[in-house]
């Protein structure tokens, strides 16, 4: 029987969270601020509450503490998740992420696993400070070992958290925050798609856009722009960034012959690049024009005033639209 | 700038009131006054205790000896000698239950021998074979776990087990016999390191069984300690509210005697301690290094006439340890030597799928392609030959 509920991206967070907690007793929350004020987006509301201070642990402040002991707890056998309070405060726990946590398990030949999740809110338009809009998305996805996924609605979000903590591999879980408040219908019943599956969110013929995260919004956004001016497009949710499933991109770019990718990460060694490399490897007699990438500009992120010219939206989508239309 | 020169903080001068020792250089028995509240349970090691811990350290100075021929005759990469800190990892390990759970860095050849890892698998990862070696899950190797070569990352993992040992109620329990602890090894170079600060925090907030017990061999490669800290290093146990031991890590007995100790204490859920355990790299960092271009043959010279191995002798011998001991102890050490040799000469290499096999733990698509093109891309070799 299908139980559908109505919830914003951060309350079907919070439901996932929940339920892997109810289901597993070593399923550990760590990180700063989580208990008592359920982090600062309050994606962990009421999970101390419910399930005590030893399940649901407000860490010291120190990420390469966070990640590092986490390290260790999978080894005794848990399956901690960790919250890293904003995108740019990660970088202090990226030597236990790239150097420790993505090798373990080939360090020992498989006999010990790391199934521990690293939970990211990342992204712009939130008008913050400097460290609290980026997204690092590319620093993971080019370390072996990692697993990186993002999902873009809130019933993704329920049944990724999920999937992400049953995981044996450690997976890095990139939170759009932007897209944390607005609601979305979630099917608590029954998974749609396994953890690693890309998806087609819109049907289209001439060009197919491709993005992760809080882009898929503003593909949609653009798609529906372009409908009206007569180009119908094709909208491919990426979902996993490591490993990228290529089918249905690569079935959509045989149809269309055209496609964009749009990311908030600035373009340089991004996975736009690294997606658009692969189509035109594998879908070259298919394409009618240059695959095209939309991306942040490769500065630092702007202080948030500027913000709105930096991030790609949906009028710099269909102008990337109207250039491959060109061909 | 270079770092003041304050009065260096040879651990073994004899009037520093905190240091831990029972056995002075000439292997008398001569306790300091911080010696004295663990004397009770020293004159309780029975004979044959101190004759192994004799043997320890003897065989696996043998061993390591040995491995660093082998570097040199090029059969490996690089060899890390443990020479000259056998007191302090003997003593450590030796103090270790069978249920605790050791975290070594680089150096700690003779602790994991102890715990029954072959040191033919530590050649292995010297010689290029593997970035581990042996399985810390399986019973033989006695729960000691892989080499880690980033310095002090493995105090974080060792403080994050033990904050699991503590959730799952596998210590505290009161029962010394099957509270399980942990120890983790690190050196004064890392102790600078950020994540041994946080793994002492970590410890500290979560009171965690476990003891962090570091080497003070003087040099972090070519860099002298008082560049690490121009304060003795056991000082700073204090600052995270956890107790700190500073022992004289070339005395077997004291080293055996307080590790046995904060262990225990560890794991009867007492919180974390840390010990600073006094001792001299007396070979090279590594067999890339060259001490000759940053320390004194003098200063070399001085550690000689403080060798753990020379000092438990003395003391054994006087104690009335035969001749004929002694002479059974060099012959398995060469035994152990040779028998290192004879299996590393001839350590085959490894498959060249091996390099995908575990880089993730559950199906990988691009993992999968590659292994399957690399090895039709060698196959297609040996089909041109046919």
């Amino acid at each position: 029987m299908t139980d559908l509920a109505t919830m914003p991206l951060s309350k079907a967070l919070n439901a996932g969270l929940q339920a892997a907690l109810a289901n597993d007793d070593h399923v550990l929350l760590m990180g700063e601020d989580i208990g008592p004020l359920g982090g600062v987006f309050r994606v962990t509301e009421g999970l101390q509450a419910e399930f005590g201070a030893r399940r649901v642990i407000d860490t010291p402040l120190a990420e390469s503490g966070i990640i590092g002991t986490a390290i260790g707890l999978a080894m005794a056998g848990f399956r901690p998740v960790c919250e890293i309070q904003f995108d740019g405060f990660v970088f202090p726990g990226f030597d236990q992420i790239t150097t420790q946590l993505a090798k373990i398990t080939n360090r020992h030949e498989g006999a010990i696993r790391m199934p521990v999740v690293i939970r990211i809110p990342y992204g712009g338009h939130i008008g913050a400070v400097e460290h609290h809009q980026e997204s690092p998305e590319a620093y993971f996805t080019h370390t072996a070992g990692l697993r990186v996924v993002s999902p873009s609605t809130p019933n993704d979000a329920y049944w990724m958290i999920q999937d992400a903590i049953a995981s044996d591999d450690p997976v890095v879980f990139l939170e759009p925050k932007s897209r944390y408040w607005p609601k979305g219908e979630v099917d608590l019943s029954a998974r749609a798609l396994p953890l690693h599956a890309s998806r087609v969110v819109r049907r289209g013929t001439d060009v197919t856009l491709v993005g992760h995260g809080a882009m898929v919004a503003t593909l949609l956004q653009a798609a529906a722009l372009a409908e009206s001016e007569g180009t119908s497009c094709e909208v491919v949710d990426l979902r996993s960034l490591s490993p990228v499933d290529y089918g249905p991109i690569l079935d959509s770019v045989r149809r269309t012959g055209r496609m964009v990718y749009a990311q908030e990460a600035p373009g340089f060694t991004s996975l736009g690049s690294e997606v658009a490399a692969t189509v035109a490897e594998r879908a070259f007699y298919s394409l009618e024009a240059p695959v095209l990438r939309v991306s942040g500009f490769d500065t630092p992120f702007p202080p948030a005033k500027l913000e709105g010219l930096y991030l790609p939206d949906a009028d710099r989508i269909l102008e990337a639209v109207d250039r491959a239309m060109t061909y | 700038m270079t770092p003041p020169d304050t009065v260096p903080h040879d651990a073994v001068t004899p009037d520093d009131p905190h240091l831990v020792r029972v056995l002075a250089a000439d292997g008398t028995f001569a306790p300091t006054p911080a010696a004295e509240p663990y004397l009770d349970a020293i004159a309780a090691l029975d004979d044959t205790l101190l004759e192994t811990f004799y043997r320890d350290m003897t065989v696996i100075r043998a061993f390591d000896r040995q491995a660093t021929n082998l570097q040199r005759q090029g059969q490996l990469a690089l060899w890390p000698p443990s020479y000259g800190q056998e007191a302090a990892q003997v003593g450590s390990a030796r103090a270790a239950r069978t249920q605790d759970h050791l975290f070594p860095s680089y150096r700690e050849h003779v602790v994991c021998t102890i715990r029954g890892v072959d040191p033919v698998d530590i050649i292995r990862l010297m010689k290029g074979l593997t970035h581990g070696g042996w399985d810390p899950t399986d019973p033989k190797n006695g729960n000691t776990h892989l080499y880690t070569l980033v310095l002090g990352s493995q105090t974080l993992h060792a403080t994050g087990f033990a904050m699991g040992l503590a959730l799952d109620g596998r210590s505290g329990s009161g029962d010394a016999e099957r509270d399980e602890a942990v120890i983790v090894y690190y050196g004064d170079g890392a102790s600078s390191q950020g994540d041994v600060h946080e793994a002492m925090v970590f410890a500290a907030s979560f009171q965690t069984p476990e003891v962090f017990f570091l080497q003070n061999n003087q040099w972090a490669i070519s860099v002298p300690v008082r560049t690490q800290s121009p304060a003795p290093l056991h000082l700073r146990g204090a600052g995270y509210g956890m107790p700190s031991i500073h022992v004289d890590g070339n005395d077997v007995l004291a080293s055996y005697a307080v590790t046995r100790r904060a262990l225990d204490e560890a794991r009867a859920g007492a919180g974390p301690r840390a010990i600073e355990a006094a001792t001299y790299r007396m070979g090279a960092h590594t067999t890339s290094d060259d001490p000759t271009k940053y320390r004194t043959a003098e200063e070399e010279q001085s550690w000689a006439r403080r060798d753990p191995i020379l000092r438990m002798r003395a003391y054994l011998q006087g104690r009335g340890a035969s001749d004929a001991f002694f002479a059974e102890v060099d012959e398995e050490a060469a035994a152990v030597a040779e028998d290192a040799r004879a299996r590393t000469v001839v350590l085959e290499s490894i498959p060249v799928g091996t390099m995908f096999d575990h880089v993730y733990s559950e199906e990988h698509p691009l993992i999968a392609e590659q292994k399957q093109w690399l090895a039709e891309y060698e196959a297609s070799f040996g089909e041109g030959q046919a």
